[in-house]
């Protein structure tokens, strides 16, 4: 706990923070490298879509001594179609025949378990017409349209609509992102999966709205002083938080972990394992996007607010006059505590204080 | 702004251990109620507990009427079907806009489940060309005397508005003496394509076929034995309006075969149909029919044809679903649209003929959609799997708090605990009262809000240690992290609550299961944060093991970095009036 107590103490008082939004260029660079992969993986291998959003049938028998491969020709020989077979960690087998439709699946069924010489009864079956798929699929773009208004609503409402804009992108980005993966990687998609980006959405938004909520509280007498620009009080915000995104992200992760290789584990594929899959992913995609997209975001947007542009001046000028005095002062006497070279290197201009230093280089060089 | 504050957190202070026993006693009291109920453990979906879930979609024909009042009259058809099959705890259930859920326990024939809902329901009023009672052959009526003499009430139909109703009502008790002798003549007459079958429908059998088509049929009528279920279910299957074809019926309690005409008039002809007791003429219940402009003509014209025939060619059957549901008797033409059918009803009776009369004008057909069969045994391993994994989730997280907040993990690990009993006893309660399942979805909506639940006290708990940061003590930071605590988790809860309610309205299939458990939680979230976890907090402050910041209460304001000077000058105080 201590070192990450540490840390969390460090970065409350300001004494180590990273850049988060000095670097944003960096990391929108970055995201705009990842959606494009995604994209291009999507256009070029597409998704490997389920039984569901096909239509057919998934057949799962009860603890057989029947192989793969024998399996593999039963079904093709039942149903005309090749079928995929995959050995369940139960001795089940799982079996995919894809294009049918239910009433001649019912009939496969039979036909298998005549093959496997079971009783019908102990097959289960999952069999899917071809406009099943379509239709929950619409369902969860409807769903997923509305949720995404209403939120922009409530968060323009509840913080302002920079916020609203900004926590929007990054959501899209979490989306793309993941079905990105689940193009390249070519898991398959199903309801499940379905399920799981859809609850990125509430989860991506949550972590994001600890941040800005955090952000408005910082930023509310933000005119009323020339200290710090918005970007700097933002950057704050998100290492104020760092601590709380890490430990909330690991604690979610934690039991989808659990689900995600239980779900594995003892059952291979299934709606256990669809579900938290999308969700590992998503839910890193959405820690990552709230602290490096949305937050440096909403900062880059109110920054171009007139305001905001005036504050920066105010600042800018502030610490340039600051740095002037402090030369000022560091010029005349010599013997001065080292501690104040700190401050200037953080906010000052370099490039002024090392082409002056070059002319009394030598015995500042030396008193180190 | 400081000074209602400060107001409001010292009254939150004053009783935490009020509002703590308040949620205490609502949790007890849950409790108990769910063990009153008899319901301790939540209804398990289809997936989990084995059986068959079927999707059916709604197509609207002739681009009419795909509305909530014909979804649920839909589903009225169909929980009918599915009860009468025996099959118990069936349920029916609409679900978004234009789909239906049937969902089979394991146990039951659910090939033969299927067949039945996933049908069209079709009604259709059919003349009847013969008619006999169950078991007997075609042959030998003279059984079914015993059957029919009892079944006395074979309804009959009467022109309305007309004095002739009163005579006709009284009509049932002649057709039963006569039944089983019109049987044999109707069969004669069906063989022999020249008498009233032909004269009465325009489709007669007429061509080179026919004597194939009518040997075929005898057949099917003299093998029809209408006793048995499995051949009542199949009677008269895929027949199309057009078609001569039989099928059974029921009389109190005995079981009658017909043979049936071409439909002469649609269900969707029928316009309205109702219940009514006939207080006027004595006749007891009675059921009024109105058709439309069509409908009348037609039934009028059929009425007019059938007037003139013998018993039991005089009636028409009203045909569900290949079933007959009735088969009254015709004394005269009804014209007009109106029509009632009279007999010995009871209230129940005529209101269940009238509801399917109803039901007929279902402009509705259903589309299989998926079909899930899911058997016991595979159902268990994935509940076993999917509690396994919660369980390895929960203890995860359960370490993983215990090493980053020591003390403070009781705080967590309480309320995780009071969640998760909220949501057990809720879910439990919640399947008798609004039908709710636990599915597989729903496990992983409930194991996924883990990270919700406690996601909601690392915020608490981080503004605590922030405010320590700051050098207060621990009393003031637990009051004064609260406000901001509060703010973040209702405005993030309400989120995830929105996410939850979206997806639950619009979306369907396994998607709402998952949902309605999020949105559950997170409801519960807020509720346990606020009415447990903040007093639990709020008194745990007082104990010295958290207040002193031990090493391990997770609160040590060494470790956790606190401003050393606001410390030395604030701290202080509090701990020496303590210690004083």
């Amino acid at each position: 706990m201590s070192k990450l107590g540490n840390l969390g103490a460090r970065l409350h008082r300001g004494e180590i923070s990273y850049d988060f939004i000095g670097h944003r260029k960096l990391w929108y660079g970055i995201s705009i490298l990842i959606t494009i992969t995604a994209i291009l993986g999507l256009a070029v291998r597409g998704l490997n879509m389920g039984i569901d959003f096909q239509g057919g049938a998934v057949f799962t028998t009860e603890k057989t001594s029947v192989s793969v491969s024998q399996a593999e020709d039963f079904a093709k020989e039942a149903s005309g179609h090749d079928a995929v077979v995959q050995k369940l960690g139960n001795n089940t087998l799982r079996i995919q025949i894809a294009g049918m439709d239910t009433k001649q699946s019912d009939q496969i069924k039979t036909d298998l378990a005549k093959d496997f010489k079971v009783d019908p009864e102990t097959i289960a079956a999952d069999l899917v017409g071809p406009s099943w798929g379509d239709q929950i699929a619409n369902k969860a773009w409807q769903g997923l349209a509305i949720f995404m208004v209403l939120v922009v609503i409530y968060l323009a409402i509840a913080f302002e609509w920079r916020m609203a804009i900004a926590a929007l992108v990054a959501l899209i980005h979490d989306i793309t992102i993941t079905v990105g993966i689940y193009a390249l990687v070519g898991f398959e998609v199903t309801p499940g999966t379905v399920i799981g980006l859809l609850t990125i959405l509430g989860y991506s938004l949550y972590d994001t709205v600890v941040v800005f909520d955090s952000l408005k509280e910082q930023t509310k007498d933000i005119t009323k002083q020339n200290r710090w620009t918005y970007s700097d009080i933002a950057n704050r915000s998100i290492n104020g938080t760092l601590v709380r995104s890490i430990n909330t992200t690991v604690v979610a992760l934690l039991p989808v972990a659990g689900l995600l290789f239980i779900g594995g584990g003892f059952l291979g594929a299934g709606t256990l394992n669809d579900i938290s899959l999308s969700l590992f992913v998503g839910l890193a995609a959405g820690a990552y996007s709230s602290i490096f997209i949305a937050t440096p975001l909403v900062a880059d947007l109110k920054e171009r607010e007139p305001a905001m542009k005036a504050l920066r001046k105010r600042v800018l000028a502030k610490r340039a006059q600051a740095s002037v005095e402090e030369e000022v002062a560091d010029a005349r006497p010599v013997s001065d505590d080292p501690d104040d070279d700190a401050a200037p290197a953080v906010v000052g201009p370099r490039t002024q204080p090392a082409s002056r230093g070059r002319g009394r280089g030598r015995p500042s060089g030396k008193r180190r | 702004m400081a000074a209602p504050k400060r107001g409001r957190s010292a009254s939150a202070q004053s009783k935490p251990g009020r509002t703590l026993a308040l949620i205490l006693i609502a949790i007890v009291a849950l409790t108990g109620g769910m063990f009153l109920s008899g319901h301790t453990t939540p209804r398990l979906g289809i997936d989990l507990a084995g059986g068959t879930s079927i999707t059916l979609e709604a197509k609207a024909d002739q681009g009419s009427a795909l509305n909530k009042a014909n979804m649920n009259t839909a589903v009225d058809i169909m929980n009918r079907r599915v009860n009468g099959l025996g099959v118990s705890e069936a349920e029916v259930q609409t679900q978004g806009d234009r789909n239906i859920i049937v969902n089979i326990p394991k146990g039951t024939n659910s090939k033969e489940a299927r067949d039945q809902v996933g049908t069209t329901a079709k009604l259709y009023f059919r003349p009847v060309l013969a008619q006999d009672a169950t078991g007997s052959g075609a042959a030998s009526p003279s059984p079914s005397a015993s059957g029919s003499s009892t079944a006395s009430p074979s309804p009959s139909a009467s022109k309305s508005g007309t004095g002739e109703k009163a005579t006709s009502s009284s009509s049932p008790s002649a057709s039963a003496t006569s039944q089983g002798r019109a049987v044999t003549d109707a069969l004669k007459a069906d063989a022999t394509p020249s008498a009233s079958a032909s004269a009465s429908t325009s489709a007669s059998p007429s061509a080179p076929a026919p004597s194939a088509a009518q040997a075929k049929l005898q057949a099917q009528y003299t093998a029809l034995d209408c006793s048995k279920k499995a051949q009542r279910t199949t009677a008269g299957e895929g027949a199309k309006p057009g078609d001569t074809t039989v099928g059974c019926g029921e009389y109190n309690g005995v079981w009658f075969k017909y043979v049936l005409g071409p439909a002469a008039v649609a269900g969707t002809e029928v316009k309205k149909a109702q219940a009514v007791f006939d207080t006027q003429n004595a006749a007891g219940w009675q059921v009024n029919m109105t058709f439309n402009s069509k409908g009348a003509k037609k039934f009028a014209d059929i009425t007019g044809q059938l007037a003139k025939n013998t018993q039991p060619q005089n009636e028409f059957g009203i045909v569900l679903d290949g079933q007959v549901v009735s088969s009254p008797t015709v004394s005269s033409s009804i014209a007009g649209g109106n029509a009632q059918i009279s007999g010995s009803f009871t209230q129940d009776e005529a209101q269940n003929l009238a509801n399917m009369l109803s039901y007929g004008a279902l402009p509705l057909s259903f589309q299989e959609q998926s079909v899930t069969t899911v058997t016991a045994a595979l159902g268990g391993d994935q509940l076993h799997a999917g509690l396994l994994a919660g369980a390895i989730g929960l203890l995860l997280v359960v370490i993983y708090l215990v090493a980053y907040y020591r003390g403070l993990s009781l705080v967590a690990m309480a309320s995780l605990l009071v969640s998760g009993i909220l949501t057990y006893v809720l879910m439990a309660l919640l399947g008798p009262a609004i039908g709710f399942a636990l599915n597989l979805p729903a496990v992983c909506g409930a194991i996924v809000a883990i990270g919700i639940t406690a996601d909601s006290f690392i915020v608490y708990f981080e503004r605590i240690r922030d405010e320590i940061r700051e050098g207060r003590s621990l009393r003031p930071a637990v009051e004064r992290a609260w406000p901001r605590a509060r703010r973040t988790i209702l405005v993030s809860d309400f989120v995830s609550f929105l996410a939850a309610a979206v997806l639950f309205i619009v979306t369907v299939g396994k998607v709402q299961g998952f949902a309605f458990t999020l949105g559950l939680t997170t409801v519960l979230d807020v509720v346990v944060v606020f009415f447990f976890t903040k007093p639990l907090m709020t008194l745990l402050a007082r104990r010295k093991f958290f207040a002193s910041g031990s090493k391990w209460s997770g609160l040590d304001p060494k470790s956790l970095g606190a401003k050393p000077p606001l410390r030395r000058t604030r701290r202080s105080a509090p701990v020496e009036t303590k210690e004083a």
